[in-house]
């Protein structure tokens, strides 16, 4: 890679006592900020609001559940809680929150002075937070003002035709189906931008193998929006269209199809799970080799797994419609292609182990919080190949199995690495360290009351417990496993109390960071923490993927192993 | 991983009694359903041996790779920034174990789902209503509800059952663990799946796909008997009703009031589909999909006020007078 003409790694550390407040600008410029520092930090903030909220209605499902023929809520109370909580975990909890790290992080990490629409990315941002607004409105709004609102009770994934007229009265329906739609045009609004700004704006020297991995993987998230996003808006669309023009696509007691609402929903639904996990992976390729003192072990396979990942994943959706009586070749076809997914992600997997190999691993909290990832991960991936077994899938869909491999998925995969990411950014962007004993705290207790929870749901789905219902007979086998796992949830709520706790107290009592705590490697660590608006006093020049190696390593620079 | 197997230990008391309480899938009673088995416990097999090695290795590399103290804090580890072989290596392994998985799935979904249909299958077709089961038996000629009744196949007498799926609002699934995986009852269109049983006894499902208000409660039961049980519960489906003179006012009220709008009851002006054939009501073990044991105190509650055992239920409360209600149960609890 080096040649004569490159030009000399050029990187002005920013001198001590540079820093400027996280809020420059008073509370007031939040509303007209278009500083993508601040944006992503609001993006996390209300992310983190909205998963308060989310998780509050996941505990009351959780208590209704715990023992048999429960009435702690009503049976359409309980529908309501199930479909805001998926919904808002997926729309307006884990959207908001990789956005508000890539926002954050992406023109810092490629030595830009921000992203390249700011006006276009605040815009994102209002028409996310907005929408959520509006979804939560349903409660008061949905049907009426007069009598008690009612929330959307459809699921979140929405079958038709449940939602069709007929079986969904009110307004509730339309308030899922425009907030989604309203959030789906931020979405792609943000996503249009990253790769704008990861294209046009890096710094000189940058060159497209020399990104972070952090960044690499948002082309492909930024990419896979673009591409799953529109057909969900499409059929956000037709389906109001079918409650409000008689369209009928969906409408199957005038003919319509049912099952091409879940082509619809699943083309955008499997690559969205990518969306909310590769930025998860994206967090652990920056946190794995720092806290192990190596580069991450083979770097050029690592981003072709990636936009392997995404290629596959385009090819997969209808492995959710095993059930739903396609020919058996259809479903060979969507076994085989689910299966062959598992390739690049145990490639993943194997790469991460290999960094740490041979390394020297600091057991701090970001990496407690990797290595708890990679372990559930594991887990979620193969509770994958079963379900992708489209034989053994008829048996575990839908029932209380997939309920577990999708928070394993959700939580274990991605929440684990997002409390990693929080962790290891507070510093750089508030300018303080987060409690390490409080962090502990929340570690432990999360991760038990986590495992708590969702592990024994595995054993309810063998035992034919389907999902989503609001209650259940005894002896049939599953009460001691939804004890158990309602009993995990005061943890849960422990560890995220201690987290918003930590998270507070630091942020006024925390031990300064300085600029570089962690001792790491990509630009984002060579100006202040927290950053100046315009993040760095001169752009940086770089010569290869870990910039701050070859400045402190001048008898070793990567740049003459790359 | 553990939990699973714990689960799938203590589920395995059950077998012997007449009501499988327990619906496990790892306890199949059915050839399709074993057919399922038989894969799921290769992958099984295959996912937990990856499970433990890959675990294996984390808890190596982290225990042994950890830094311990702070004496060689500054001192960097050898940068190594990859492998081909080794990265090859852990490609190519995964790709065959791949290969193996796709060969023996492909195989077992054509075994299941393209299986030819004997001449002499009992064909069932099932219609899917918020929430409850319609039951039909074209051969026989009869309609029921919520529980199926079907003969058990043996090595001398194979006898299959063949399922055809429908609905009559929104999406259901029909999901009896250990007689076979699920399928999904979508309107406007005719899903299949087929039950071959191998041992007697009631077994019970629910309904598997989120279809409103009521999901929980659309529970199902298939009770699988022998051949000449079956034969003997076919006759006791197919005899005409009668009425009992004793309970004549609570025929009259019966259909006098809105009822035989929704529901049929077979030699009277009861005529109705909404809601499921009463014919032969007695025969069954619960109502309301499994709500409740079908016993007096329950059906007096029933047609008093379905909304009390089912919130949401279609069926509205009739605001029948207890008189009423007390003949019309009398009158019901002679349908058998």
């Amino acid at each position: 890679m080096a040649t004569t003409t490159e030009e000399e790694i050029d990187i002005e550390l920013s001198p001590p006592g540079e820093e400027k407040g996280v809020l420059t600008g008073g509370i007031q410029s939040l509303f007209y900020t278009v500083d993508h520092k601040k944006l992503g930090l609001m993006y996390i903030g209300s992310g983190l609001i909205f998963f308060v909220i989310a998780g509050l209605m996941a505990t009351a499902i959780r208590i209704q559940l715990a023992i048999p023929k429960n009435d702690f809520l009503e049976p359409d109370v309980f529908n309501r809680f199930f479909t805001m909580h998926g919904t808002a975990m997926v729309f307006y909890v884990g959207m908001p929150i990789i956005f508000g790290f890539a926002n954050y992080l992406i023109p810092l990490m490629i030595g830009a002075r921000d992203m390249a629409f700011p006006r276009l990315n605040a815009f994102g941002f209002w028409m996310f937070f907005f929408s959520a607004c509006l979804f939560y409105f349903s409660y008061l709004g949905a049907e009426g003002l007069y009598g008690a609102g009612s929330a959307p009770d459809v699921g979140w994934f929405a079958y038709s035709p449940l939602t069709a007229k007929a079986f969904s009265r009110g307004h509730s329906t339309d308030y899922w189906t425009l907030s989604i739609l309203l959030g789906g045009i931020g979405s792609l609004a943000t996503a249009l931008n990253i790769l704008v700004t990861v294209f046009c704006f890096r710094c000189k020297g940058m060159t497209l193998g020399r990104m972070p991995l952090f960044v690499w993987l948002w082309i492909v998230v930024a990419f896979l929006t673009l591409i799953a996003l529109p057909p969900l808006s499409a059929c956000q669309i037709m389906l109001t269209l079918d409650r409000y023009l008689g369209a009928n696509f969906f409408n199957t007691q005038a003919g319509g199809s049912a099952v091409l609402w879940q082509h619809f929903f699943w083309i955008f639904g499997h690559p969205e799970v990518y969306i909310l996990i590769l930025p998860g992976f994206a967090i652990a390729s920056e946190v794995i080799p720092v806290f192990s003192r190596k580069p991450i072990f083979g770097y050029p396979i690592m981003v072709a797994a990636s936009v392997m990942i995404a290629f596959i994943s385009l090819g997969v959706w209808a492995h959710h419609m095993f059930t739903v009586g396609m020919t058996s070749l259809g479903n060979t076809f969507f076994a085989i292609s689910t299966m062959i997914i598992a390739v690049p992600t145990g490639i993943k997997i194997f790469n991460w182990l290999g960094t740490m190999y041979g390394g020297k691993i600091r057991l701090d909290l970001p990496m407690m919080f990797c290595i708890a990832f990679l372990f559930q991960f594991l887990i979620a991936g193969l509770t994958g190949v079963m379900l992708s077994v489209a034989p053994f899938n008829w048996q575990l869909s839908d029932s209380y199995f997939v309920v577990a491999h999708f928070h394993y998925v959700l939580i274990g995969g991605l929440l684990f690495t997002l409390f990693a990411g929080i962790y290891y950014w507070y510093p750089k962007a508030i300018g303080r360290m987060l409690n390490h004993k409080l962090g502990l705290w929340h570690f432990w207790l999360f991760i038990f009351g986590f495992t708590l929870t969702f592990a024994p749901q595995h054993v309810s789905g063998i035992l034919g417990m389907p999902r989503r219902i609001f209650t259940y007979d005894p002896g049939r086998g599953w009460e001691i496993w939804n004890f158990i796992s309602t009993v995990g949830v005061p943890f849960q709520i422990a560890g995220v109390a201690c987290l918003v706790a930590n998270m507070i107290w630091s942020y006024f009592k925390g031990k300064k960071a300085g600029d570089d705590p962690w001792d790491a490697w990509t630009l984002e660590w060579a100006t202040t923490s927290p950053p100046a608006e315009y993040n760095f006093e001169k752009l940086p020049v770089v010569r290869s993927r870990r910039p701050l190696w070859d400045l402190k390593h001048p008898e070793d620079p990567d740049w003459k192993h790359e | 991983m553990a939990c699973m197997l714990i689960g799938l230990t203590t589920a395995i008391a059950q077998s012997d009694s007449t009501v499988h309480e327990v619906a496990n899938m790892f306890e199949p009673k059915s050839t399709p359903a074993e057919m399922i088995h038989e894969i799921s416990l290769l992958v099984l097999l295959i996912c937990g041996v990856i499970f433990v090695i890959v675990t294996t290795l984390l808890v190596y590399t982290v225990l042994r790779f950890r830094r311990r103290g702070s004496g060689d804090d500054h001192e960097e580890p050898p940068q190594v920034y990859g492998s081909t072989q080794i990265e090859l290596a852990w490609t190519v392994l995964p790709i065959l174990i791949t290969v193996v998985l796709i060969l023996v799935t492909a195989r077992t979904i054509g075994e299941i789902q393209d299986a030819e249909m004997p001449a002499d299958a009992l064909n069932i077709r099932v219609v899917g209503h918020q929430w409850w089961w319609e039951v039909h038996y074209p051969d026989y000629d009869f309609v029921t509800a919520n529980e199926i009744h079907i003969p058990l196949s043996s090595a001398t007498e194979r006898r299959v059952t063949h399922v055809a799926l429908e609905s009559a609002d929104v999406i259901h699934s029909f999901w009896v663990p250990q007689l076979n995986g699920k399928t999904d009852l979508v309107p406007n269109r005719t899903n299949h799946l087929w039950l071959e049983p191998t041992s007697t006894g009631t077994y019970l499902g629910n309904c598997a796909e989120y279809c409103g208000t009521q999901h929980a409660n659309m529970q199902l039961r298939v009770i699988v008997h022998p051949p000449d049980e079956f034969a003997e519960w076919v006759r006791t489906q197919q005899a005409a009703p009668t009425v009992d003179p004793a309970v004549a006012r609570g025929y009259d009220t019966f259909v006098s009031n809105s009822c035989v709008n929704c529901h049929t009851v077979n030699g009277t002006v009861a005529d109705g589909v909404f809601g499921p054939d009463l014919t032969k009501l007695m025969t069954r073990q619960t109502i309301g999909a499994g709500v409740a044991p079908n016993d007096t105190a329950n059906l007096r509650s029933w047609v008093r006020d379905p909304q009390v055992l089912k919130p949401g239920a279609l069926m509205p409360d009739m605001k029948l007078l207890d008189s009423e209600v007390d003949d019309i149960v009398a009158y019901l609890q002679t349908l058998k």
